[in-house]
């Protein structure tokens, strides 16, 4: 392998593992909670869920771009 | 883990690699997956009404992650995918009334079934001959190693006499699309393809970005990579109405949704990258196995009786 390809492998993995760290730690924490009134809300307010489904999902994607964005940019960082 | 919504119970870990698996094909090649995603969701035993409009919120959330990645590559015509987004909403909504008048007439399923079949194995057959006849005529061109770095975009279309005589039709009004590089181009030809592609999603389920990439290349001469970064761009509006149409219905469990994207979201990124590296007849001829997926899926149902 390319010492170019390596390195690149490398830091992609080395922000797997953190992102998936994050991830596992934000599935207990926030949607654990989350799940009830979400509940709650598509039962009695099906409109209101509908919007804040969209503003989750859209605002999880902003989120998420920005966080695997940095995580990038640091991991590169630190291995050149 | 337990999804309240739904009532269903599934593995965290299971959605986040299958969004992440197909977040890797949405970037690729700007589709939803939603060929991939139902089957994988109604394998866990999530109903059907819940695993097609998850699986739209989902493909919400990857959308923004690719159409982001994409547009910092300047992979994304914003003009062009909101005129589209105009064109796919409302095909969606007549696709959808054409399954309700199909339903009442009693025959939707074989109806649906055989025009999909057609329609899939139809797109893989005009990709496979396109592509390969250009890919052979650009190796005669071109002497030189593989075409890397920014001269990847650089699109070749054997099918580029037909895209030019489309593209000179003069339908009042014009607008022009210098992102894509066309001078000027019949607003109604954008708004037509997009009809098409939206009957086709309405009608079929998904976000029918099989039809809608192939014909922003082919028929609006759209290079591939930025009918693919343009379509996820449009698939953002378009799949966020149909997620709040399901959402009211009560079709959408948002937690399994935001789960799958947590893949969804690196695995997008990956495949939004990986078009660099690509020129557009290779992204063109990749692209070839997916309507066939589609159709493999579609006969196995036909057959068993089972829906996937």
């Amino acid at each position: 392998m390319k010492p170019k390809a390596a390195k690149t492998l490398r830091a992609f993995l080395v922000e797997l593992a953190v992102y998936a760290i994050l991830v596992v730690g934000y599935f207990f924490l926030v949607l654990h909670f989350l799940g009830e009134s979400l509940h709650q809300l598509e039962m009695h307010h099906r409109y209101t869920y509908a919007g804040v489904a969209i503003l989750l999902i859209v605002g999880q994607a902003v989120v998420l771009e920005a966080l695997t964005t940095l995580l990038l940019r640091l991991i590169s960082g630190r291995s050149e | 883990m337990f999804f309240p919504i739904s009532g269903a119970h599934i593995s965290p870990i299971y959605l986040a690699i299958v969004g992440f698996l197909i977040g890797i094909l949405g970037g690729f090649f700007g589709v939803g997956g939603s060929f991939i995603a139902g089957p994988a969701l109604r394998a866990v035993g999530l109903d059907w009404n819940f695993a097609v409009g998850t699986d739209l919120a989902h493909i919400v959330g990857k959308s923004v992650v690719a159409a982001k990645r994409h547009r910092a590559l300047g992979n994304v015509d914003l003009r062009l995918g909101l005129i589209m987004a105009v064109g796919t909403i409302g095909g969606a909504e007549c696709g959808a009334q054409l399954i309700q008048m199909l339903k009442r007439a009693g025959n939707v399923n074989l109806v649906v079934s055989i025009v999909s079949i057609a329609v899939y194995v139809s797109i893989s057959t005009f990709m496979i001959w396109e592509s390969r006849k250009t890919l052979r005529t650009q190796k005669r061109k071109i002497a030189a190693g593989p075409i890397k770095g920014p001269t990847a975009k650089r699109d070749h279309s054997a099918f580029k006499p037909t895209t030019r005589a489309i593209q000179r039709l003069k339908i009042w009004p014009m607008v022009a699309l210098p992102t894509s590089g066309i001078k000027a181009i019949s607003i109604w030809v954008i708004l037509l393809v997009a009809f098409i592609g939206g009957v086709f999603s309405g009608f079929l389920g998904g976000g029918a970005g099989y039809i809608r990439m192939p014909s922003m290349v082919y028929v609006l001469g759209i290079p591939t990579h930025l009918a693919v970064g343009t379509d996820l761009f449009e698939i953002i509006i378009s799949a966020s109405y149909g997620t709040f149409t399901h959402a009211v219905k009560g079709n959408v469990d948002i937690l399994i949704a935001l789960v799958m994207h947590t893949g969804a979201a690196i695995g997008a990124q990956i495949g939004a990258i990986s078009t660099q590296y690509f020129t557009g007849p290779k992204i063109r001829l990749a692209f070839v196995p997916l309507p066939l997926i589609g159709a493999a899926i579609v006969i196995y149902t036909l057959i068993t009786g089972h829906k996937l």
